[in-house]
């Protein structure tokens, strides 16, 4: 029998049947593209080509397209990658982490949010080969032994600790990805006829949903999701280390790592909001997408916005009281520095505007939301920004102090990563079912408000 | 290639199918396997299959991920070109964490998946047999193979309605 506490909020609305659900979600991997989609589709195809031949220009001129200068070695380059992977943390830790916890209110979500991880994971990648100026030469961070001699590359450089990181947790979100599409895979091959039918029915790899199978499958989600939650934990920790382990004033901090860790949960959940606001209305998801998650969203980014504004205040208080006067001016230069606007555009966007969620009427609104998820992503952008180029553009020497300013190469390879993330995302949406319908319809009988009454069934 | 004659019995709900599959194998009979749309929880106990130990592969290649990284890092920071830095150890464990740690995740998660597919006999090319394709959507599938029963068909059939299915068709495969 299934008992659902009266304080839970439904999570599929207007009484949906598993063949509703099915329908709903099938429909637009199943009909022809829309207008909408063809519109937006072509707009981020046309960013996309203008990025691309960006980036191919900053290969071929090399680095010199980007504002850096000799004081400024790192800037927007590393922000985005950091930015990107912070994003790319949202769907591999809803899928693994409320699975773990139980949280029903994944299912809905849980698909879509996975698919921006990977693509997010690849536009941080994307930085990470051009910021290394010679892209032909990526592979030198592979542990291959170099041509003159068996020369390895450094196991103790945090550098080559991400590389093992990111290519673990892209790999592993792929694979989690996969594994949950299998089951609705295999309901679109059910359906469909012709060459659709061999294309999803070899994507299904024959599946037919088996009791054994099921309860296998279910058993490789679980231990996935055990897997994954430390992965993701340590992607971030990873990307912190390599600030955390230089000798940096204002980087070289032991609170990095879990304050990383809760910027990039909430910078990722921003992300994710900001998509599913736009798809549940393009797609017409309103049912399954409600203002019950969006508001569970919401309290979400709040907590976590909260956690990285305890973290802007400890590692400030932890400069003044550490006595170090390079780490005391690195923090008072950041907050009243010639870079003082992103300072506090970061503590205004990441510290103030989540507080408002505490007000109900705030974090049901939907235009809100949404305005409040670009915020916070301005916001954590700008703290990559803070900590990056503020503590490096006035450094141990006055003589070599200097200002940062982007050039075209900076932005529009900036560009170039959102012209990727939009055409993925927009291809993902259009070929694969955007909500995982598996996973919804086990919830069906006991979050959704009235399960018609005839299949009620009594243990 | 008719020589096998299966009884599918279709159910509406997930809970029906799971009562259903305990009293129709407390009469005796033999079920081949429940197609579900989603995972029907307690289905696979009810179906008298053994706990399923996908950690076992997980642990096992996961523990091998670990040996391999260890492997790794040991020879070519200590053995094949150790590198002197301001005379530290030239294999300090702490800074082989990470790397330990990626390499055992992505062995046990890459491994235990494949064996996953391997055990069920998913891949690209193998050919499911599908007894009603709308156990993929919205029903609850039950596929009794007659040969292997001492019921008869009829005996069966009645059965199956009786515990609640709403159809039942013969599938000969």
């Amino acid at each position: 029998m299934h008992v659902v506490s009266p304080i839970r909020e439904t999570l599929v609305l207007n009484g949906k049947t598993y063949h509703d659900v099915t329908e709903d979600i099938c429909k637009q991997v199943e009909g022809k593209p829309t207008k909408e989609w063809k519109i937006v589709f072509g707009i981020s195809v046309l960013v996309l080509l203008y990025g691309a031949a960006w980036v191919f220009w900053t290969w071929w001129e090399g680095l010199g397209v980007w504002g850096l200068n000799k004081t400024v070695g790192w800037a927007w380059d590393i922000t985005n990658f950091v930015w990107w992977v912070g994003i790319g943390h949202a769907g591999t830790l809803i899928s693994a982490v409320l699975l773990l916890f139980r949280q029903k209110w994944r299912t809905s979500i849980n698909r879509a949010a996975e698919a921006m991880t990977i693509f997010a994971v690849i536009c941080a990648a994307s930085f990470i080969v051009m910021h290394m100026g010679r892209p032909w030469l990526a592979y030198f961070a592979l542990p291959l032994p170099n041509t003159f001699g068996s020369l390895w590359v450094n196991f103790n450089s945090p550098l080559v600790w991400d590389v093992f990181a990111i290519s673990t947790y892209f790999s592993v979100s792929c694979l989690f990805w996969y594994i949950g599409l299998i089951p609705d895979l295999a309901t679109i091959r059910d359906r469909a006829t012709g060459t659709r039918k061999k294309v999803y029915g070899a994507l299904a790899i024959g599946w037919t949903g088996g009791a054994r199978a099921w309860a296998r499958y279910e058993d490789v989600s679980l231990i996935l999701a055990g897997l994954s939650t430390p992965l993701v934990l340590s992607v971030h920790t990873i990307v912190s280390f390599d600030f955390a382990t230089s000798v940096i004033p204002g980087w070289h901090t032991t609170i990095f790592p879990p304050y990383f860790v809760a910027g990039a949960i909430f910078s990722g959940f921003a992300m994710v909001q900001n998509l599913m606001l736009v798809t549940r209305v393009v797609y017409k998801l309103e049912d399954y997408v409600t203002l019950e998650h969006i508001s569970l969203m919401n309290k979400i980014i709040t907590l976590t916005g909260s956690v990285v504004g305890i973290a802007y205040i400890t590692e400030f208080f932890i400069a003044a009281y550490s006595g170090v006067e390079y780490e005391q001016y690195a923090f008072i230069n950041r907050a009243t520095g010639p870079l003082w606007w992103s300072y506090w555009a970061m503590m205004t966007c990441n510290v103030l505007s989540p507080q408002l969620f505490w007000f109900k009427k705030v974090r049901e609104n939907i235009l809100v939301s949404f305005v409040m998820a670009v915020v916070v992503n301005i916001g954590m952008w700008f703290e990559r920004f803070v900590i990056i180029v503020t503590s490096l553009h006035r450094d141990y020497l006055p003589s070599s102090w200097t200002y940062f300013t982007p050039r075209m190469g900076d932005i529009s390879d900036y560009i170039f990563s959102f012209g990727f993330f939009f055409t993925a995302f927009f291809l993902f949406s259009k070929f694969l079912p955007v909500i995982n319908m598996a996973e919804v319809k086990s919830v069906l009988k006991s979050s959704s408000e009235k399960y018609p009454e005839k299949k009620k069934v009594t243990a | 290639m008719a020589d096998s004659k299966y009884l599918v019995g279709v159910f509406d709900d997930g809970d029906e199918l799971l009562h259903a599959v305990e009293d129709i194998r407390h009469q005796g009979v033999k079920i081949h396997e429940a197609y579900t749309p989603f995972a029907i929880h307690g289905l696979d106990k009810a179906l008298g299959y053994s706990f399923p130990r996908m950690g076992v592969a997980a642990f096992l290649f996961g523990i091998t991920g670990t040996c391999c990284a260890l492997l790794l890092t040991f020879w070519t920071m200590g053995v094949d070109w150790p590198i002197n830095v301001g005379g530290k150890n030239f294999f300090p464990f702490p800074t082989n964490i990470p790397i330990v740690f990626e390499l055992t995740v992505l062995l046990a998660a890459f491994g235990m998946s494949f064996t996953f597919f391997f055990m069920e006999d998913l891949g690209p090319t193998s050919k499911p047999i599908i007894f009603d394709v709308r156990s993929t959507d919205d029903k609850f599938v039950l596929a009794i193979d007659l040969a292997k029963n001492k019921l008869s068909e009829n005996e069966i059939s009645k059965l199956l309605k009786e515990s609640g299915a709403s159809e039942v068709n013969v599938k000969e495969i």
